[in-house]
């Protein structure tokens, strides 16, 4: 699906990925059946870029950004990365063995800074950590290394002899901020690295994001049901719904002209900071489909107002509808949906 | 104003709630003042640490250990009852007293944050319905399930029937949101506190609750205390807003001025660091410096000074604003109150 960018600017590519949980019953433990957590994904991530994955609890987002770092091991499917040499290896495929020193290249910032935090460790100890583990054995150079980490997520080195209860939540979430920078990562995934701070917080958090993004031509993958906060730190946007991505598009172009019915629900349930827009919402009715059992058709028909006959029956693929805006849904074309601003 | 139903039904007023742990005292209250009116919502927004839930606990007087009201009324003209159109300080009852028990549930209700751990995984929902029903109201076991059943179905809850004998793990978030709610409508409050309804939930459930909350208050002319975070939430239920920082009710007003025309700069502040679904993407948000104060450490004079950007130094710093009416708002804040302090030292 990425025929058209040059193979040097993608650093990471996601073809056909799966991850099945199984279901298991009785004393046998026989099998009998599986959860589709994430059910053929296909996506690309540009050098330096930002996309977001976003949906619904339980749609497969942290799945699939687990998959990536091999937290999980897949069902099937390719995760094509680029590592700095520049061979490209499929991180699916790696056997367990081999991980390690892919694991300097990809990096992880937890959601709840309380709790991905060890609290018997200071400051040092957890950003020091990931060097100490990758070979500098020298203790001055690791003091070196975490004063400066320490100083470019904006908390004093000082600090560095500290625990993190004695942190508060913005900068508990710099210090794991700081301990994922620590290798220099070119790719590093951010599973709702906002979600558990205070509004006031969270906005130094997205601009230190931004600012490190712009200083160390870093590469995101925002994991996030926020669509506010997804819509101000992305390049583009993934939606996700029940293990499939439902619509991929460049931020402003998602959300000003969305081409699938659930992104456009999606959006209409954001309630607008403005109380002269209180809007007419559209009504999603329903829950979101069972993984384990997902209904046949495109699996978000029973939802969908647009719903016709043909997406009871078949399954819609994801199609390139305009440069870099894919969606799949059988009527992408002839719907007229509504954006973020037209109301 | 002298009409019956322009009086509020529940009126805070100068309210303090204090914690007194070992380490010292913690002011999670300092003076907090508010109406609620039937049919209308009020909003109460803030940070963690503000001193919004401690409100609507001490509202309905089950703050825990080492937490005491030590300053303040809390007045609820009470529409059922052996003596209706009564107003009681609440804040004069003790909290397990017959008449405070019999207030709380039955005319002002409580939906907490956590649908998962509101809900004993113990019993059924129907059994818990049933209970609520059965402590108020007079009736027998039969007319209580009925009830509960209907209570299910106005909550938007398919199968009611089914789902009565159901436990509370075995529905999803947002269902078992409605259950919290219609447990909540059980006995027909004429007050509801909302704490934080939809933070747990994902947006399109949020946007099915919050429409759920506004029909029925339609329906039953409720007086709705909704207590949020979130801005938006804000925008879209609240028709007055009081906004807290550190225990004061730093301003307070109609949500439209609130939002379009807000005098103190923290409600300022606030509104310009949420990432808005209307803003371009990829820019630096304005921030407010610094993170809230611990609680021991509360700054002197103005709760906000450290963080504020117009702060007046030999002034903020020193001593507490006093709350101002500014247009439709009352704010505390000394950018509004320096005519007074003039008069005040001649």
């Amino acid at each position: 699906m990425a025929a058209q960018q040059t193979k040097s600017e993608i650093l990471l590519e996601v073809k056909g990925l799966k991850k099945y949980f199984p279901i298991r019953k009785g004393l046998l433990r026989k099998l009998i059946g599986y959860v589709r957590a994430v059910d053929g994904v296909d996506f690309y991530i540009k050098q330096g870029e930002t996309l977001s994955l976003v949906g619904e609890s339980g749609c497969g987002k942290t799945t699939t950004s687990r998959c990536i770092l091999r937290a999980l091991s897949p069902t099937a499917g390719q995760i094509l990365f680029r590592t700095g040499d520049g061979t490209v290896v499929d991180v699916a495929q790696l056997p367990k063995s081999r991980l390690r020193p892919l694991r300097r290249e990809m990096q992880m910032i937890f959601q709840d800074p309380f709790s991905s935090l060890n609290p018997r460790m200071t400051l040092f100890d957890i950003v020091g950590e990931p060097l100490l583990v990758n070979g500098v054995r020298n203790y001055q150079e690791r003091v070196d290394r975490v004063s400066e980490l320490l100083r470019m997520v904006g908390l004093r080195p000082e600090y560095m002899r500290r625990y993190p209860h004695a942190f508060s939540g913005g900068q508990r979430q710099r210090i794991g901020i700081a301990r994922a920078l620590a290798l220099n990562p070119r790719l590093v995934v951010a599973d709702e690295p906002v979600s558990a701070l205070d509004v006031s917080v969270q906005a130094q958090i997205l601009n230190l994001m931004l600012d490190l993004q712009a200083r160390l031509g870093l590469t995101f993958l925002f994991v996030a049901h926020d669509l506010s906060v997804v819509k101000h730190i992305s390049d583009r946007v993934a939606v996700m719904y029940v293990g499939q991505i439902v619509e991929v598009a460049v931020t402003e172009t998602l959300f000003n002209t969305p081409k699938h019915p659930y992104t456009e629900a999606l959006m209409s349930a954001v309630p607008k900071p403005d109380p002269r827009l209180r809007s007419k919402r559209i009504p999603l009715e329903g829950d979101v489909a069972d993984p384990a059992n997902p209904p046949p058709g495109c699996y978000f028909h029973p939802r969908c107002k647009y719903a016709i006959d043909i997406c009871r029956q078949v399954t819609p693929q994801l199609r390139e509808v305009a440069p870099e805006h894919y969606v799949s849904c059988h009527r992408a074309k002839d719907l007229d949906l509504a954006g973020v601003l037209s109301r | 104003m002298s009409n019956n139903h322009d009086r509020p039904i529940l009126s805070v007023r100068e309210l303090k709630t204090y914690f007194f742990p070992d380490e010292g005292t913690v002011k999670a209250v300092d003076g907090v003042s508010f109406d609620v009116y039937a049919g209308k919502t009020l909003g109460i927004v803030g940070e963690s640490g503000c001193g919004k839930s401690v409100t609507s606990r001490s509202i309905l007087r089950i703050l825990e250990e080492p937490g005491r009201i030590v300053a303040g009324e809390i007045l609820l003209r009470r529409h059922k009852g052996d003596k209706p159109g009564i107003e009681v300080d609440l804040t004069q009852l003790k909290p397990n007293s017959p008449e405070m028990r019999a207030i709380r549930g039955d005319e002002i209700a409580l939906i907490f944050q956590e649908p998962m751990t509101s809900l004993s995984a113990h019993y059924t929902i129907g059994n818990q319905i049933m209970e609520a029903i059965r402590l108020h109201r007079n009736v027998s076991k039969k007319e209580a399930r009925h009830r509960a059943i209907e209570l299910l179905r106005q909550v938007g809850i398919p199968q009611p029937e089914r789902r009565l004998n159901e436990y509370s793990f075995q529905l999803s978030g947002g269902l078992r949101q409605r259950v919290v709610i219609a447990l909540a409508l059980s006995c027909d409050p004429t007050v509801l506190i909302a704490d934080e309804p939809t933070t747990a939930l994902d947006v399109t459930t949020q946007a099915q609750i919050l429409d759920l909350l506004r029909r029925l208050q339609e329906e039953r002319q409720m007086a709705i205390i909704l207590i949020t975070h979130n801005m938006g939430v804000i925008a879209e239920m609240a028709d007055e807003v009081v906004v807290m920082y550190l225990g004061r009710d730093v301003e307070k007003g109609p949500v439209d001025d609130i939002f379009h025309a807000p005098k103190h700069p923290y409600t300022r502040a606030l509104l310009c660091s949420i990432p808005s679904l209307l803003a371009p993407p990829r820019v630096q948000l304005p921030t407010i410096k610094g993170a809230i104060p611990h609680p021991y450490n509360r700054p002197r004079g103005c709760p906000f000074h450290p963080r504020c950007a117009e702060v007046i130094t030999g002034l903020c710093d020193v001593r507490q604003p006093q709350p101002v009416t500014v247009s439709r708002q009352r704010v505390c804040c000394f950018l509004y109150n320096e005519g007074l302090i003039a008069v005040e030292q001649t």
